[in-house]
């Protein structure tokens, strides 16, 4: 319940935050929503000995279109993401993802560059991240910017592409093209549960043909699983039900789980295959102008 | 309920009065118990065993001690100096403090650290090392009484295996001959697992021990503040603690449950603790303790059978039963009653015979066995039963509700005489089942089911219809420890008509505050606002033993009846002597005695009150007050029949209860609001373990399920809507005709959702499916075919 | 262990510490400040028994640190009655909403958050709304119908008084 002795830093800007974690090595830690880390401090499964807190950086919390791309300050809330009109109108997915994540008093505080900077692959962004091919803006030392490719980022359980001095500033999502739709899917065992599995689903539609895809995900390997495959073989298609039936399958094929209290490995592919065909199914009435 | 006596503003039974105690609870202003803060206080932690089976080498405390902040550090060695190292379990077998030598389950307490605050103690329990030697772990109860089973138990004498008691039930031989001419046997083997009360509040207390009087005041999460102050006299009268000395006062308490009847080690470190420091000592748990090592109850593995005819008829049961004591036999039951009241399990069916036994075994892991919202197994008894009557209705193809009505004990055999040996006091199961039936629409439902069927949909109705069996109870058969099971209500009417009342008991959110004071509004025309109810403290309240299995009304309730009744035979005299006229000339109606055939010669109970300090008779005692130890003739038997409705989601084996209908019959209601409330509340601890709920150990004796991440506690989206309706049958033998309503709803929701989930799956071949009922079962038995 | 000196105020009242940077909010809200009607119930931020409003959001106290609070506004159950009980305390009295009321001021925190935000939800995002939230007693329908209550309460003096 009570987490081990640290030194708390309060940065005002990003760049002193930087420099903090600079100095202080790998000793100190990000705190963002805090959601993650102090949950795991307050079970001493982590122990870190300095806190830098960048919660109060304001000019980490916005949510702007900007040049072709939707800019995610890091800092923006889970429920800032839920109640924004912009979000729910043209990127219906990140509002379902921000929704089945955890529980409402969590979302007020949890933020989404934590979500994806944790390196979870259980957390709920990064496969919604990976179907929108979304890039990861990242702030270093002496003002050093640089911007990562969803796919490289995250590298391992709890290990990401993100270097010890540097602090995740945004996220910049792709601008929807005209036709297009998108869905994340989750099945819980109840408020607050981590995925059994989850399926994050983009389409974009040509003339009446799909132009390309995104599937990710959740909680069915060591990070979130990108399933190529059944990306692949709905593009081209009018992504009939016979398509989706195969693009699901191939999805199943692409998880990597493991058997734990949360269901053997056979039932999690299983689940992967129906959140999939749904998904695929959800994000194309979405592109067709549905709901 | 028929027409209430009093008026609203006296409120008596059957008026929906709002609570009493809730004026605190909405402010804020509860008292629990880390709330309590006394000068001078210290901080208690625990260090923990990661292993469930360890031989403890070293416990070196050197860098704890050094911690700015930490006082001392309290191990067994320490309390064998003051032969505190062991203590009584409440089925009167031996439980560790702190251990000497060796760990019997993860999560057993090992050593304690004191300190001057709670982060200071937190830090302490990570410094003290402790070497362990891992032992062989028994896990799997079935292999418990193997040969070579590692002894678990090898402290007592003469414990030669993990075996700790047998226990039957019945006749045998005659069973056996019922199933040797029936039609029909149906079999199953069904596990009620692990589970855990998970109140919101954990467990925890602060001791203050006066060096100087050698007073010992405890505030202590129980629910038995009586029951406990007896046995720390009894078991800590050698190192000076004396019954008078002792004051356990229970404060408010954040749900109980069952879960706060037990003493755990960390109480009597944290008193153990005072009395050494002369300091007052808080201990509060965090949850993964209380889940890890505190009581579990249920995990009973039942082998049933029953036979029936061709037609129906139901003939005979028989279960054998294994029951997974833990470490320690720390069960929550009667004392003569090893698995509670698990014989009650022929249910709300006319057996001709039955035959039950159950064994007792160690394990590696923690202790318990508590009577989770449940009077002793009833639970586990109501779930084998009404599984296996749909399992009968399934082989012979006959519906559900009929099969049951068909084999309910009818309405004019009771009492009735089971053939377990219990004597129920009344029922009337026909026309709960009924209404049931009717409020939700079951013909309707089985023509819904049938189409969606048709369609590849997945939709199930399940039926339970359970007898309770509550309000332990006769001192004849029922103690703890010796204690008999009685409970007590002391009543002072004050000179202006107002009253306390105190009582044996202890609400742990059952209202008791408003609902007492109720009975005595009802008994005495005193308005329910006009009676102050305490419990709790044992310095002031009357003896008794506590809340827990439904025993509140059933005991103290009639116990504040028939002090009541006293004082009023008082006032009567009173009344005479006031009316000038002979107490056979008085009638009462609610709230004062007046000269029969004169209405209005009459005097009100307040204007008799003040007369009792004022004017009272020559002859006769002064004052208006009675207490009333109450040992009821018999047990009462609540019932109900609920129907769920569950919708089946294929692609993922999610389970939705679409519709709940639960008609319960509690005999006659004090307060229809605080029934209603506790139905609800009861339901969805049904629910819980349904779905939900389980813990579990791996292989290695390893705790899952053992923090609020793993152990699924329902949210509001997770509970559905509850349709509560009812039907009212008295006890013949209880002063106010209440049979108790606390533990009905947890008992029966269980089997009528797993019912309703078979009931889905049943043309798939699906005969049973033990809970939780996850998505992976279900799931499972659609696309693998793994049919039970 | 050095301590940092901080502010917050408390239901209207600056509260000031000395205290450990690791010291939880909830711990400074009942034992530095002794406001006893935050509680705690798990040790996973998943019981809500701890829920405070911090500058106005409702937050699981038992997850941000006292020294993130510094210099912010925050709310407990002991600040919601003022000249008369809120309609929140006022639903949960009236609909029975509570048993043993260990979780009833987190509940009623997370509430007013919900209301303050959405004033007439539907059961289903009354549901939602409430979903942090642990009880173990009530099955949650009562609390869904005090919420209501506060609701309905809350418009209709909204629509008497305001102009």
């Amino acid at each position: 319940m009570i987490p081990g002795a640290f030194d708390y830093h309060s940065p005002k800007t990003l760049d002193e935050a930087i420099n903090l974690l600079n100095d202080l090595g790998e000793d100190a830690k990000i705190l963002a929503g805090g959601h993650s880390l102090l949950p795991m401090m307050k079970w001493r499964l982590a122990e870190p000995a300095h806190l830098v807190d960048i919660s109060r950086l304001s000019d980490l919390d916005y949510i702007k279109e900007e040049n072709g791309f939707l800019c995610l300050g890091a800092m923006v809330t889970e429920s800032g993401l839920e109640n924004s009109e912009l979000i729910a109108e043209k990127y219906p997915i990140l509002k379902d993802t921000s929704e089945v994540i955890a529980d409402p008093l969590v979302r007020n505080l949890a933020s989404i560059g934590g979500n994806i900077a944790h390196g979870d692959p259980a957390n709920d962004h990064p496969a919604t991240m990976l179907a929108l091919n979304a890039i990861v803006v990242v702030c270093g030392p002496n003002g050093s910017k640089r911007e990562i490719n969803i796919d490289e980022f995250f590298l391992g359980p709890l290990w990401t592409a993100l270097g010890e001095n540097e602090i995740l500033t945004e996220i910049k999502i792709p601008m929807p093209k005209q036709q297009s739709g998108g869905c994340y899917i989750k099945l819980e065992r109840k408020v607050g549960d981590y995925a059994i599995a989850a399926s994050a689903v983009t389409l974009d539609f040509e003339n009446g043909k799909c132009s390309s895809s995104g599937i990710a995900l959740t909680n069915v390997g060591p990070t979130p699983v990108r399933a190529k495959d059944a990306q692949d073989v709905l593009i081209g298609t009018d992504v009939s039900n016979e398509v989706i039936e195969q693009a699901s399958n191939l999805a199943a094929e692409a998880s990597q789980p493991v058997g734990d209290h949360r269901g053997s490995e056979e039932y999690k592919r299983g689940v992967v295959k129906t959140l999939t065909g749904r998904a695929i199914l959800k994000a194309k009435n979405r592109a067709m102008g549905g709901n | 309920m028929s027409k209430c006596k009093t008026s609203p503003e006296v409120g008596g039974m059957g008026h929906s009065v709002k609570r009493k105690e809730d004026a605190r609870f909405i402010r804020g202003q509860g008292t629990y118990v880390d709330d309590v803060v006394r000068p001078g206080m210290v901080y208690m932690d625990i260090v923990r065993s990661p292993y469930a089976h360890a031989k403890i080498k070293s416990i070196n405390t050197e860098k704890a001690l050094a911690h700015p902040g930490v006082a001392a550090v309290i191990t067994g060695e320490t309390l064998k100096e003051y032969n505190l190292h062991m203590m009584p379990t409440l089925m009167s077998d031996t439980q560790m403090v702190l251990p000497i030598d060796k760990v019997c389950y993860q999560s057993q307490e090992v050593a304690a650290v004191i300190g001057t605050d709670r982060y200071s103690v937190a830090d302490g329990i990570e410094l003290v090392e402790v070497e362990y030697e891992p032992l062989p772990v028994v896990v799997d109860p079935f292999k418990a009484t193997d040969s070579d089973a590692p002894i678990i138990r090898d402290d007592k004498e003469g414990q030669e295996s993990n075996h700790i008691w047998h226990w039957e039930e019945g006749d045998k031989a005659a069973t056996e001959e019922i199933f040797n001419n029936s039609d029909v046997v149906v079999k199953e083997r069904i596990y009620i697992p692990r589970i855990h009360v998970a109140s919101i509040e954990t467990c925890g207390c602060v001791s203050e021990f006066d060096k100087a009087t050698g007073q010992l005041t405890v505030w202590m999460t129980t629910q038995a503040p009586h029951a406990i102050r007896t046995v720390l006299a009894l078991v800590a009268g050698h190192v000076g603690l004396q019954e008078d000395k002792i004051r356990v006062i229970s404060p408010d308490i954040g749900g109980g449950f069952g879960g706060k009847v037990p003493v755990y080690p960390g109480y009597v470190i944290a008193i153990a603790a005072s009395v050494v420091t002369g300091l007052p000592v808080k201990w509060i748990e965090d949850r993964r303790e209380n889940l890890q090592a505190d009581s579990f109850a249920r995990d009973y593995h039942m082998d049933c059978e029953i036979a029936a005819d061709k037609d129906g008829t139901l003939n005979g049961l028989r279960i054998k039963t294994l029951a997974d004591n833990g470490y320690a036999d720390a069960a929550a039951n009667p004392s003569k009653y090893p698995a509670g009241m698990f014989s009650i399990c022929t249910g709300s069916y006319d057996f001709k015979n039955a035959f039950v036994e159950v064994d007792g075994v160690y394990t590696n892991k923690p202790p318990g066995g508590v009577a989770y919202r449940c009077s002793f197994r009833v639970t586990e008894a109501v779930h084998a039963i009404e599984r296996m009557v749909d399992m009968v209705a399934d082989e012979i193809m006959m519906d559900a509700a009929e099969l049951r009505m068909k084999n309910f004990i009818p309405k004019d055999a009771f009492p009735y005489h089971s053939p377990t040996g219990w004597e129920y006091d009344s029922g009337d199961y026909h026309a709960a089942l009924q209404l049931a039936m009717d409020n939700i629409g079951y013909d309707e439902l089985l023509k819904e089911q049938k189409e969606k069927r048709e369609r590849g949909e997945f939709m199930g109705i399940g039926i339970c219809s359970f007898t309770e069996v509550v309000g332990a109870g006769p001192s004849k058969d029922f103690d703890i420890l010796g204690i008999k099971m009685f409970d007590s209500s002391e009543i002072r009417i004050h000179p202006t008509g107002k009253a306390i009342a105190r009582f044996g008991t202890k609400s742990q959110g059952q209202g008791h505050e408003t609902t007492y004071a109720q009975i005595i509004a009802e008994e005495l025309g005193i308005p329910f606002t006009d009676v102050s109810v305490e419990e709790g403290d044992t310095d002031t309240a009357p003896y008794g033993l506590g809340t827990y299995a439904s025993r509140s009304t059933p005991t103290a309730g009639a116990a504040a009846a028939m002090a009541c009744r006293k004082i009023k035979a008082k006032a009567k005299k009173i009344a005479a002597h006031l009316l000038e006229t002979s107490e056979e000339d008085l009638e009462w109606e609610v709230g004062k005695f007046s000269v029969k055939g004169v209405p209005d010669k009459a005097v009100t109970i307040q204007d008799i009150a003040f007369a009792a300090y004022t004017n009272h008779p020559q002859g006769l005692e002064a004052g208006l007050e009675a207490t009333h130890y109450y040992d009821p003739p018999n047990l009462t038997f609540p019932f109900g029949s609920y129907i769920a409705v569950v919708d089946i989601d294929s692609g993922t084996g999610e389970v939705k209860v679409r519709r709940f209908m639960a008609v319960d019959d509690c005999g006659n209601i004090i307060n229809p609001m605080i029934v209603e409330g506790q139905i609800h509340g009861g339901l969805t601890q049904g629910l819980a373990p349904a779905l939900y709920e389980e813990i579990s150990y791996d292989d290695e004796g390893n705790i899952t399920g053992g923090s609020f991440m793993e152990y699924l506690v329902p949210t509001a989206v997770e509970t559905p809507h509850w349709e509560t309706d009812k039907t009212i049958t008295p006890s013949p033998h209880h002063p106010i005709g209440a049979k108790g309503v606390g533990e009905s709803p947890t008992v029966g929701a269980p089997p009528a959702i797993v019912n309703a989930v078979v009931d889905a799956l049943s043309h798939l071949g699906v005969k049973h499916i033990d809970i939780p009922i996850t998505p992976e079962k279900v799931w499972r038995a659609i696309h693998k075919n793994e049919v039970a | 262990m050095e301590k940092k000196s901080i502010t917050i105020n408390i239901n209207g009242s600056p509260r000031t510490g000395e205290v450990e940077d690791r010291l939880l909010l909830v711990h400074f809200i009942r034992d530095d400040c002794a406001l006893t009607g935050t509680h705690i119930g798990c040790d996973s931020t998943h019981c809500g028994a701890c829920t405070v409003l911090l500058d106005g959001t409702a937050v699981k106290s038992c997850t941000v640190l006292a020294v993130q609070a510094d210099g912010r506004e925050v709310a407990t159950i002991e600040g919601m009655e003022g000249e008369a009980l809120h309609p929140l305390q006022e639903g949960f009295f009236e609909e029975h909403g509570l048993q043993c009321g260990f979780c009833t001021p987190g509940m009623i925190m997370s509430a007013k958050h919900l209301l303050d935000n959405n004033p007439k939800p539907s059961e289903e995002e009354i549901r939602c709304g409430i979903s942090g939230n642990l009880c173990r007693c009530t099955g949650y329908q009562n609390i869904v119908k005090s919420v209501q209550y506060a609701s309905n309460k809350l418009q209709s003096s909204e629509s008497a008084g305001g102009k």
